[in-house]
């Protein structure tokens, strides 16, 4: 039984198609993310679940019954919007307590209700607050603990950090994962950021010009994403253009453009000998070290990156690509200007066939 | 520096301003008010007291069309409102975006015509001999043409016509600030189309419905063309008993009686509005 599904979910505004045959389930419980650049239709697909765009074509599901001819306002999702949307004509109480008094809860019963989610976000005693006075993590966990008091099957969150500064979005990260555990509710998050979606998801969809490109847990996206547009969205990558020189097995030489050099990777479509491929290579599966026999990468080290454990090495390549190679270790004993080879494992390198653009 | 430089240009800004307020309406009105308090003993002599007003409280004809302006006025305030929003909504949430300056455009057309040349126009289209009746009598709808003119309804409506945009300006502009989030969520979180309203958009719009009835109210209780020219000899409007006392009758002291009377009373009205419906100044129109 899942809490949520789509069923090739269409959109189309006139001719243009915003969200295409989209089909996805989310199981009880869990935590799933819709991840994809801008303009890419997330919105639009949250959108239709909660009822206020009607999908062209498909069916959509809540604990199994389709709700496609049910009222926005019927349907047991509830949603926070990307800029939150507190009623800012009413304080905190009585923002929460809006969706039980629609319900029809009983009077003597609201307050508290109201009490016990306030608490269990971290928030007691603050039902007499003007919106403004809150500080904006504080809203953040408003705008959710409104939504959960009516025990919803799934909470919807469009980009709800998107207005936050960096470091309160990294700490609200972490929050709201812990409070998905803490209310078991099934939460569909919406974000263009792959690090949200990475840390908090158990289950990630990448989305790309209104399709599902991949749907995963975040580890299966990262190391066997099935496209070049996964395999670039996902985490840090560097990219080489190249043309397909060997095939053996499922191994690919690629014969590096400018020059480059000829590096060996995964084959991971059908390319074949000749047509134009990338090769989708981590930061971290890098190494500084002897060249292979049939592959090799050599360049001269361009900088030295310091940022902690994300600390990097830049290297420049023979056609006067810049490589980033991860240096955990920040070993100091390269200079810029030193002459270095580069390995990987090939099985750790990516060849899909070129995008187009 | 700094700080001389401030006070310098908030003398000079505040200096048009102080003239317009001081020259124009305080030292206007602080003569009326002069005027109303004397008491004519004989040619060129006076006393000073409140004779005046004691005149008119004791007139019931006065206070009754005092009372049966505000009355009205009220009326035309709440027609405005109801007919009003709708426009206003219509303008701020639902028209296209290209569309929008043209409608609110649309809107100020009638502001293009003069108040007396409009309302000749209403004369054109409701007199007995005008374009409505003939056109019933022509239709078989009637057999003898009616007069349209003269009666409450006319008056009532001509007001409303006249003062609308006054209501839709403010709350435009309050409804355009208006994020459609908070209905959508009003909605997601279980409300119906009225509760929204309700709950969402009416307080959302209060600033501007505040200052849209007051600057109505005001408007129409002192309005003078549209309720004699529409209403004739029976509208009974207390702007036009001041223009009696100080043109027909010559008597500027009752005249400024019953212009400090005016002010003081829709003062009053206004004030009243307020606290019944629990608003005050501060947090509506001078919000934000
Ligand atoms: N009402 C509409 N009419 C026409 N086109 C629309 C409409 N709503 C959205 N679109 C188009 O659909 C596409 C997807 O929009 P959507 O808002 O779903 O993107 P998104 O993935 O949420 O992007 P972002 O990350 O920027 O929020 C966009 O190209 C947008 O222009
Ligand atoms: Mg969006």
């Amino acid at each position: 039984m899942y809490d949520l599904s789509c069923d090739r979910v269409t959109k189309a505004f006139g001719k243009f198609v915003a969200v295409d045959q989209v089909s996805l389930d989310i199981p009880s419980g869990s935590f799933f993310s819709i991840l994809g650049p801008s303009g890419c239709g997330k919105t639009t697909l949250m959108r239709m679940i909660a009822g206020f765009e009607t999908p062209s074509g498909g069916d959509i599901r809540i604990k199994g019954e389709s709700v496609l001819s049910l009222a926005p306002n019927r349907r047991n999702v509830k949603m926070v919007f990307q800029h939150l949307a507190l009623f800012p004509m009413m304080n905190v109480g009585e923002n929460i307590a809006y969706g039980l008094q629609c319900r029809g809860e009983k009077k003597a019963d609201i307050p508290a209700k109201v009490r016990r989610v306030l608490e269990r976000v971290g928030l007691p005693g603050v039902e007499e607050k003007q919106i403004g006075q809150l500080s904006g993590g504080q809203k953040q966990r408003i705008a959710i603990a409104r939504c959960m008091v009516l025990e919803p099957d799934v909470l919807l969150l469009d980009e709800p950090l998107g207005a936050l500064d960096l470091k309160l979005r990294e700490h609200m990260k972490i929050e709201l994962k812990q409070l998905q555990h803490q209310f078991e509710t099934t939460f569909l998050y919406i974000t263009h950021d792959q690090s949200e979606a990475l840390v908090m998801s158990d289950r990630v969809a990448v989305m790309n010009a209104g399709r599902f490109e991949q749907i995963g847990t975040p580890r299966e996206l990262y190391d066997d994403p099935v496209s070049g547009f996964v395999a670039g969205f996902v985490g840090d990558a560097n990219i080489l253009a190249g043309k397909v020189a060997e095939i053996s097995g499922d191994e690919v030489l690629v014969n590096l453009d400018g020059g480059g050099g000829r590096i060996a990777a995964r084959r991971s479509d059908a390319s074949a000998v000749g047509d134009e491929v990338e090769v989708f290579v981590r930061p971290e599966a890098m190494r500084i070290g002897e060249a292979a026999a049939r592959a090799s990468l050599t360049g001269t080290v361009d900088s030295l990156l310091f940022n902690g454990a994300n600390s990097r090495i830049l290297v420049r390549a023979l056609n006067d690509q810049l490589i980033e190679v991860a240096d955990p270790g920040q070993s100091g004993s390269l200079a810029p200007g030193a002459t270095v080879t580069l390995t990987f494992e090939a099985r750790r390198a990516r060849a899909f066939a070129r995008r187009q653009g | 520096m700094g700080r001389e430089a401030g006070k310098l240009s908030l003398i000079l800004l505040m200096t048009p301003f102080l003239l317009w307020i001081g020259l124009l309406i305080i030292l206007p009105q602080l003569g009326i008010g002069y005027v109303s308090l004397r008491e004519k003993i004989s040619y060129d002599e006076f006393s000073f007291g409140l004779k005046n007003y004691v005149d008119f409280i004791s007139e019931p004809v006065y206070r009754n069309t005092l009372f049966r302006t505000a009355w009205m006025s009220i009326l035309v305030t709440i027609l405005a409102l109801i007919v009003g929003f709708p426009v206003a909504y219509y303008i701020a949430k639902i028209a296209r975006q290209k569309s929008r300056a043209a409608l609110f455009l649309m809107c100020l057309i009638p502001l293009w015509v003069s108040d007396l040349v409009r309302a000749y126009g209403w004369i054109v289209l409701l007199r007995e001999t005008g374009v409505f009746s003939s056109t019933l009598v022509w239709l078989g709808i009637i057999n003898t043409p009616i007069e349209m003119l003269y009666n409450d309804i006319t008056v009532v409506m001509g007001l409303v016509y006249t003062v609308v945009l006054f209501m839709i300006v403010p709350l435009t502009s309050t409804l355009q600030g208006m994020d459609d989030a908070l209905l959508e969520a009003g909605y997601n979180l279980g409300g119906s189309r009225f509760t929204v309203f309700r709950r969402i958009i009416v307080p959302y719009a209060m600033p501007g419905i505040v200052s849209g009835c007051i600057i109505t109210f005001m408007l129409t209780a002192g309005s003078y063309l549209t309720p004699v020219l529409l209403g004739g000899k029976n509208s009974s409007w207390f702007t036009e008993q001041i223009y009696n006392q100080f043109i027909t009758r010559y008597n500027w002291e009752a005249g400024a009686t019953f212009g400090v009377t005016l002010l003081v009373f829709t003062s009053f009205v206004v004030w009243l509005g307020l606290k019944l419906t629990g608003q005050s100044l501060a947090t509506t129109v001078a919000k934000d």
